[in-house]
């Protein structure tokens, strides 16, 4: 086997050395009853090139962007993806490196996470970000943690019902083990989340929406901050794509308290929904409580600058059972990655991204309105929106998908029983005008 | 240090990308404005966001550069207890690259993901073959968050059965991530000690195991490296009493195709695919977390599920005793591909082989090295080997000293002060995939290191001296925190 370098005779000095007979004899202080009395049932060895053509035959059987337009959204978006991009943050002195707690060796990886840290907060107008989470939804539950743990007398915690629905699990699976009270806060007819069940609480220890929301639609921040001022709740915001704040006016300056994000947008493959990008940012006064890791800028004893791992008091590793989270390896590398592309896209790139991203929603919103679907929210959104299908689009949707290769829309039935044929759309930058149109006049 | 790996060389400076920005620099290729603008309410827009303005090669030489200041895996060995570095096989990264995985819609209709879900189904059911238990999911996004995973579906077992407990038992060799784990679960941490020959006694956790306690949370091999012996005892101890069994896999590299963790009475394992399954640790993640299951709690298990029916397979989205859902989609499945591709092209047998060469590094490791360092636990190890600075104390040098000067010599540094039950400890963990030469180069720079440590402890003092910076202020760093440019 390529991967074992050991030859018969390596094995055999090495044995003589250590005092064993055989390769089994090293396995003696486990009880014999505890050991395994057959070979384990798996495949023979593949050589490299079986594995390609098992691993070639499994991808082909997916419906991928480039080849297929599959024109949602929903958490995971289909963006270009820089060639610079894979090839750097595909050095092996940055995928294959460990977590750097030997900073002296590890500078690479720290300064590349402090720009991250330092984009990041520039994006979303706030003052610290943490090396990353796992993705939108568990640095969400975690902001929840927060809430609920700087409000210690409180228990209930209000979450907008156009939050990513797989996000709304999460939190719930999180916070099920203490018994904490979820308040549900339904949609508008606009498109956007109804604060009105709060009128009468004032219990709330913090108070999550997204936005852009589920349905796409940008929800007014700066009221919601009001609202949650008024209940002296915790004001956490959440966004699955990223590059809407390209464009938007950031959650920092709208005054949210911590923010919660999905990175994909930013370089990182869709790869079926993971490995994915966990943001979580917040303003000053939440720099202790943000659970993972931050890089923080310093000198070597020689005067010189340089980046170490800080703060990690607060982390598992040392806090153990009073930790506040159990964080340990992020998504370092996709940080990493995400910090290359903002990096390349630069102020005037992520801005002219948004823009045509918005643009491109735009156009095909209209596109499907001609084609007899009608938009049953009125609320402006960035590159996703919601419509409902004429007569007959369930139909024509199968057939495009097993004919064309194009995937129309997401249903949300499933996710909001009420919703019947409505579908959440989504147009990148990918999607060409003629793709769009092509798209429609299938469906039509 | 003749004939050691480490040299110094030309080491290039780089400012931050912010000083690197001129105004109408882009380094992007952007799209075709085929569409009419469109745009939106000025209220709800900001200003463009004050990122870097640079061309692409300024990014590619830039983060080259940064590159060069890391040691990767690739680079040399690195021989961190508990994080089994091995080797990252190149396919392994090919095989997710590929576009009908890369850029697979984690929601797109399931007849058209039939691919993605035939790859999880299969992965899964080698997981649980490897370990014996009886279901897999592959969603928890990390070790920890398997740890979770695993804990709550604990909780949510004891919630069904009636009584809800407030304990779990962590022994002190345990990885902070266990207790902090248990705490999100709302169960209180209960340590016990491992026994003078550094394992667990059953009498230890008799003592302490009672109708409140929920499980207990085992490494094993623990992070001593030793095998706990007595598992199976402690396993009964605990399931006589209506508790479970957390096994902590992240050492599962010393026994694969030799002990079936279900077999010894662990009723849920989570697995490192980032350790043990070859996927690189990328810096400090995206690592990946699947859990396995006994029968037991297989109820509990988040949602979604993959079943095959027939020749194709569907996601199950509820089960009536789920815990619910802990990631946005189906786990790092880019990572998952990794794992599969290694599984793959070892097979059962060269996994197997796996472990015992393994086994044998470390042991070869301890007994080069065991008349230099200090061995607290002088007995046959499995994966890894835990020295300590004890025979240099008397130089005042200390597990820190040790580990900075090894960096000089072109190794990355051991696992260092974890456990903590050992004082100053030093856990070597070399993984099968470092060749017998490579492991002599490391056993002579120590053995060089520890007569230095005789004769001139100030070179391990102001240890590292070949690397970019020297030791950095860490205290400074915290205390008064910069974390942004």
């Amino acid at each position: 086997m390529r991967y074992l370098p050991h030859t018969e005779q390596d094995i055999q000095e090495m044995l003589k050395k250590t005092g064993h007979t055989s390769l089994d004899d090293l396995f003696k202080t486990i009880p014999a009853q505890c050991q395994l009395k057959k070979e384990l049932d798996l495949p023979e060895a593949l050589t490299e090139w079986e594995l390609d053509s098992h691993m070639e035959e499994l991808a082909s059987l997916n419906a991928a962007f480039p080849k297929q337009k599959i024109f949602i959204g929903a958490g995971s978006y289909p963006h270009y993806i820089p060639s610079l991009i894979p090839y750097i943050a595909g050095r092996s002195e940055f995928a294959t490196a460990y977590t750097p707690y030997q900073p002296e060796i590890s500078q690479g990886t720290l300064q590349g996470i402090y720009e991250f840290q330092t984009m990041i907060t520039e994006l979303l107008g706030t003052d610290v970000a943490t090396a990353s989470h796992y993705d939108c939804g568990t640095a969400l539950a975690e902001a929840l943690l927060i809430a609920l743990k700087k409000k210690k007398k409180l228990n209930k915690i209000a979450l907008s019902s156009l939050i990513h629905p797989h996000h709304r699990q999460i939190i719930k699976t999180y916070l099920d083990p203490r018994g904490c009270e979820i308040v549900d806060l339904p949609f508008k007819d606009d498109g956007t989340t109804d604060f009105s069940p709060l009128d009468a609480m004032d219990d709330i220890a913090g108070i999550a929406i997204q936005s852009p929301n589920f349905f796409g639609c940008i929800e007014n921040l700066e009221q919601a901050k009001a609202i949650a001022d008024s209940k002296k709740a915790l004001f956490i915001t959440s966004f699955t794509e990223c590059l809407a704040y390209g464009l938007l006016k950031s959650p920092g300056k709208c005054g949210v308290d911590l923010v919660a994000g999905e990175g994909q947008s930013l370089g990182i493959p869709q790869s079926f929904g993971g490995p994915g990008l966990g943001i979580l940012t917040s303003s000053k006064k939440y720099i202790r409580d943000l659970p993972g890791r931050y890089v923080g800028r310093t000198k070597d004893k020689n005067g010189e600058t340089g980046f170490v791992l800080t703060l990690s008091t607060r982390e598992q590793h040392i806090r153990r059972e009073k930790a506040g989270s159990n964080i340990c390896s992020n998504n370092g590398l996709n940080a990493l990655t995400a910090g290359i592309y903002l990096a390349a896209a630069g102020k005037n790139g992520i801005r002219a991204l948004a823009q045509l991203n918005h643009d491109k929603a735009v156009f095909l919103e209209k596109e499907l309105h001609k084609a007899g679907f009608t938009t049953p929210f009125s609320q402006p959104f960035f590159n996703e929106f919601v419509v409902k299908a004429p007569k007959g689009f369930k139909e024509k949707r199968d057939a495009v998908k097993k004919n064309k290769g194009m995937v129309p829309g997401l249903a949300l039935e499933k996710y909001y029983p009420l919703l019947k044929d409505h579908y959440l759309f989504c147009a990148t930058e990918v999607f060409s005008k003629k793709d769009m149109e092509t798209m429609v006049r299938e469906v039509k | 240090m003749e004939n050691t790996s480490g040299i110094s060389g030309l080491i290039l400076k780089e400012d931050f990308l912010w000083n690197k920005s001129r105004k109408g620099r882009c380094g992007i290729s952007i799209p075709k404005q085929d569409v009419k603008q469109s745009l939106l309410d000025p209220e709800l827009t900001g200003d463009a966001p004050e990122l870097p303005e640079l061309s692409e090669f300024d990014v590619v030489r830039h983060y080259t550069r940064l590159s060069q200041w890391n040691f990767g895996l690739d680079s040399g060995m690195y021989p961190l207890g508990s994080c089994t570095m091995k080797y990252n096989p190149k396919t392994n990264e090919v095989q997710a690259a590929r576009p009908g995985f890369a850029g697979a819609h984690p929601l797109a209709d399931e007849e058209l993901c039939q691919g993605a879900l035939e790859m999880m189904y299969n992965l899964e059911q080698f997981l649980a073959e490897l370990t014996g238990l009886e279901a897999v999911t592959l969603q928890p996004a990390a070790g920890a968050h398997g740890e979770l995973t695993g804990m709550l579906a604990i909780h949510a077992y004891h919630e069904k059965q009636g009584h809800q407990r407030s304990k779990i038992i962590i022994p002190d060799s345990a990885h902070g991530t266990n207790p902090a784990s248990a705490t999100l679960c709302g169960y209180k941490s209960v340590n016990i000690l491992s026994g003078k020959d550094g394992i667990l006694t059953p009498e230890s956790v008799a003592e302490v195991m009672d109708e409140e306690v929920a499980g207990i949370m085992i490494t094993n091999p623990n992070t001593l490296g030793l095998f706990e012996e007595n598992i199976k005892e402690i396993a009964d101890i605990v399931h006589d009493k209506g508790g479970l069994v957390y096994g902590d896999g992240a050492n599962l590299n010393a026994i694969m195709g030799i002990v079936k963790p279900g077999e010894i009475g662990i009723d849920v394992l989570h697995f490192n695919l980032h350790k043990t399954f070859s996927t690189p640790h990328g810096g400090g993640g995206p690592g990946s977390g699947p859990i396995a299951v006994n029968k037991k709690l297989e109820p509990f298990l988040p949602v979604p599920r993959i079943a095959k029916n027939g020749s194709t397979y569907a996601l199950i989205q509820d089960t009536p005793d789920t815990i619910g859902r802990m990631l946005t989609f189906y786990g790092h499945f880019g990572v998952l591909v990794k794992a599969y591709s290694y599984i793959l092209s070892l097979g059962g047998k060269y996994l197997k082989k796996t472990s015992q060469l393994a086994v044998l590094n470390a042991n070869y490791i301890k007994e080069s090295l065991r008349d230099d360092f200090f061995l607290p636990y002088d007995r046959p190890c499995m994966h890894e080997c835990v020295f300590t600075d004890k025979n240099q104390e008397k130089n005042n040098i200390t597990t820190l000293d040790i580990s900075k000067r090894i960096i000089d010599y072109g190794f990355h540094p051991p696992t260092i002060y974890f456990p903590l039950v050992v004082h100053g400890s030093i856990m070597i963990e070399p993984t099968e995939t470092e060749s017998k030469e490579t492991i002599d180069e490391f056993i002579a720079a120590l053995k060089q290191i520890a007569k230095e440590a005789e004769n001139n402890p100030e070179i391990l003092k102001s240890a590292p001296h070949l690397s970019k910076v020297s030791r950095l202020d860490e205290v400074a760093a915290a205390r008064k925190p910069m974390l942004r440019g």
